[in-house]
């Protein structure tokens, strides 16, 4: 099914400075009930944003006014542990489009570009210095430009390349989807099949 | 010719067509489905108005999601009830074979598929569940999926990966006493931390790895996840072999033998190259245990905890956190620690080697008073093993609570939840916070580990029921 197209984003970003953010903290396993992808926003980084009586946890960087903006930004090895797509369909519903780190979790990079997230891996020094200007300046707007693979924090113009391979780039700029590709080559697939039980 | 790894021989062989500057199709002779990660596939698949391309080629089971007392009661909570609803529902209208909830075949995903022989070497398996990389331990090249993959393999039978780097992890020597796979793994995890493979599919060897029993081997590429590869895989031996030559059937092999003969080509050749090679030795490695939130977070049962998370550097926020989170501060020691729960269970150790194991220090002793502990079996095949070998009977005389199988308390999504602030040794894979119930402090260990904690009621090293 086709997606929501990905072209510019200009935008505010969340600074979400911590390590080793694994699925299990951007959406508990006891959110993951539901039998369709719609609604998981509401329940991202639920245990951070919430006390464990229920009370809005007012330290959480979600929960402060002076941070908001589409894209996110956190510390090395994002999203890592479980496979569950629940974790992108949680920040993307949430509102976020992008997600920036010094390195993903192979299964959530997959899941993101699977779902019009996109997952922007940047250097560790450029990461500290966008998060540092972020936190002492929240209005500090970014610009992603996916055709170029250019990030560029507009105040200071420090722009860096990213790197995304040239079918998933196409693919999140058109935003179309995997299986429309898979179902496209089913004669291929077929001769496979063929070819394998032949040398058998 | 270039020599080859095991990896690429299996990898290459499945590539139905590349993409230029993008990922390979690849095809699956093996998918598992399961009823969290399920349900938006099947969705897909009807806006979609398509079938499932080849139903034979996929297997379903309940396990996440369903509660270990009195399984054949309705499930309690409603949502968890419409999930398994929902997979037995999709099953039937999709005509794939459905291990699910009191079927005698059923149990977690990654328990059964081996015990049932529709795990074989040279594979490609794919799960909607990171652990999917234990069936590596057949020489396989298994990897978790997310729920828009599962759609692609249910509508194709392949999904699109670009081909990771490759990394070989030798581990060679003897093992002491007391001493188990899970402590390789999470040593190595320790050693490397939580998000050291990350883009690599790795190879274990040596003679260490080769020593030991399927099961354990299982143990070791169940956890290769959790220092961020997308898999792990062992060359298939003798001990394969041995291990599918005694399981009662193997679903569409009719010669075996001509079969193992085909398998005994899955090696890595002499002078491959991989992008990374880490070499370990058996004989450093002790009991080990976590102290953190990721089972990066790990060191020797009689260790202190350290005082920063790099050697140089002052220990970032995220580690303090983390230590903070666990009640526990830097250069701490952690033998003697009181704990409140125990859980043995999950794909990583809830198959009978593991039992059998746990059984060896429990047997004739008594739980102490302190500890809540929960047996959990794999699978209903290792359920009745239990009770056939009298390990069962062992738990309950020691006043373990034995449960029914299922994934339980490793990921808390049904009621076997530890409560917030208590301490829970356990055999699972994941020490996030929140992964066994909201504000629980989970240490990950080996059934031995686990047995002496909770026999002693403490953090003890379970070497110490192993001199004479
Ligand atoms: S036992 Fe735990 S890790 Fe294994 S499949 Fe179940 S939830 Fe996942």
């Amino acid at each position: 099914m086709a997606k929501e197209k990905f072209d510019i984003l200009r935008s505010t970003c969340v600074p979400l400075p911590l390590e080793n953010v694994d699925t299990d903290q951007i959406i508990p396993a006891r959110f993951l009930s539901a039998t369709t992808r719609e609604g998981f926003g509401e329940n991202l980084f639920r245990d951070w944003r919430y006390s464990k009586t229920g009370e809005l946890n007012r330290d959480f960087v979600l929960n402060n006014p002076k941070f908001s903006g589409k894209v996110l930004v956190a510390e090395k090895n994002f999203g890592s542990g479980s496979s569950r797509e629940h974790a992108v369909w949680a920040i993307y519903d949430y509102g976020f489009r992008a997600v920036v780190s010094s390195f993903f979790a192979d299964i959530f990079m997959a899941n993101s570009l699977n779902n019009g997230l996109l997952p922007i891996v940047v250097k560790e020094e450029f990461l500290k210095k966008l998060l540092g200007l972020i936190q002492k300046d929240p209005s500090t707007e970014i610009n992603i430009d996916l055709d170029k693979q250019t990030f560029t924090i507009v105040s200071t113009g420090d722009s860096v390349k990213f790197a995304i391979n040239s079918y998933k780039k196409e693919c999140m700029l058109k935003g179309l989807d995997d299986i429309d590709f898979l179902l496209s080559i089913k004669s291929q697939i077929t001769a496979y099949e063929t070819n394998k039980s032949l040398a058998k | 010719m270039k020599a080859k790894t095991l990896f690429d021989k299996i990898w290459d062989g499945h590539v139905v067509r590349s993409i230029k500057d993008g990922p390979d199709v690849l095809y699956i002779d093996r998918h598992y489905i399961h009823e969290v990660t399920s349900p938006q596939a099947f969705n897909g698949l009807k806006e979609r108005g398509i079938p499932v391309y080849r139903p034979e080629k996929t297997i379903a089971t309940a396990d996440h999601n369903i509660p270990t007392k009195d399984q054949h009661l309705q499930i309690r909570d409603e949502l968890s009830r419409n999930q398994v609803e929902r997979l037995n529902e999709n099953c039937i209208k999709y005509g794939i074979e459905l291990f699910g909830l009191n079927h005698e075949k059923n149990g977690i995903v990654h328990v059964i598929g081996p015990e049932l022989g529709y795990t074989l070497p040279g594979m490609t398996i794919v799960c909607g569940d990171s652990h999917t990389s234990t069936h590596g331990a057949f020489g396989t090249i298994a990897f978790g999926i997310g729920t828009s993959e599962v759609e692609m393999v249910l509508a194709t039978q392949c999904i699109l990966q670009p081909k990771p780097k490759k990394m070989r992890i030798t581990v060679n020597g003897n093992l002491h006493k007391g001493v188990s796979s899970k402590d390789i793994i999470m040593y190595i995890i320790s050693e490397i931390s939580a998000g050291g493979a990350t883009g690599y599919f790795v190879e274990f060897s040596g003679s260490a790895i080769r020593s030991l029993s399927m099961e354990a081997r299982m143990t070791i590429c169940n956890m290769s996840i959790e220092m961020g590869a997308r898999g792990g895989l062992i060359a298939p031996d003798e001990t394969t072999f041995n291990y599918l030559r005694l399981l009662p059937a193997i679903p569409g092999i009719k010669d075996m033998e001509s079969a193992i003969n085909q398998w005994k080509t899955l090696t890595t050749e002499p002078g491959a190259i991989f992008d990374r090679e880490l070499v370990f030795d058996a004989e450093q490695i002790k009991p080990m245990i976590t102290y953190g939130t990721n089972p990066g977070m790990g060191m020797s049962v009689d260790d202190t905890i350290p005082i920063t998370d790099d050697k140089n550097k002052e220990a970032s926020s995220s580690y303090l956190k983390s230590l903070d989170y666990m009640g526990f501060k830097p250069g701490e020691k952690l033998l003697g620690h009181s704990i409140d729960y125990v859980f043995i269970g999950s794909c990583t150790n809830g198959r009978i080697e593991d039992f059998r194991a746990f059984a060896q220090i429990i047997k004739g002793r008594k739980k102490a008073a302190n500890v809540t502990a929960l047996i959990v079996p794999g699978s209903k095949r290792v359920e009745e093993q239990m009770a056939a070998e009298g390990l069962t009977e062992i738990f309950k005389n020691a006043d373990f609570e034995v449960r029914q199988p299922g994934c339980s308390s490793c990921l808390a999504m049904n009621e076997d939840k530890i409560p917030a602030g208590k301490y829970a040794v356990s055999t699972s894979n994941r020490n996030f916070e929140g992964r066994q119930g909201p504000g629980a402090r989970t240490m990950l260990a080996s059934p031995l580990t686990a047995a002496a904690a909770a026999i002693k009621g403490k953090i003890s090293d379970p070497r110490e029921f192993f001199t004479e």
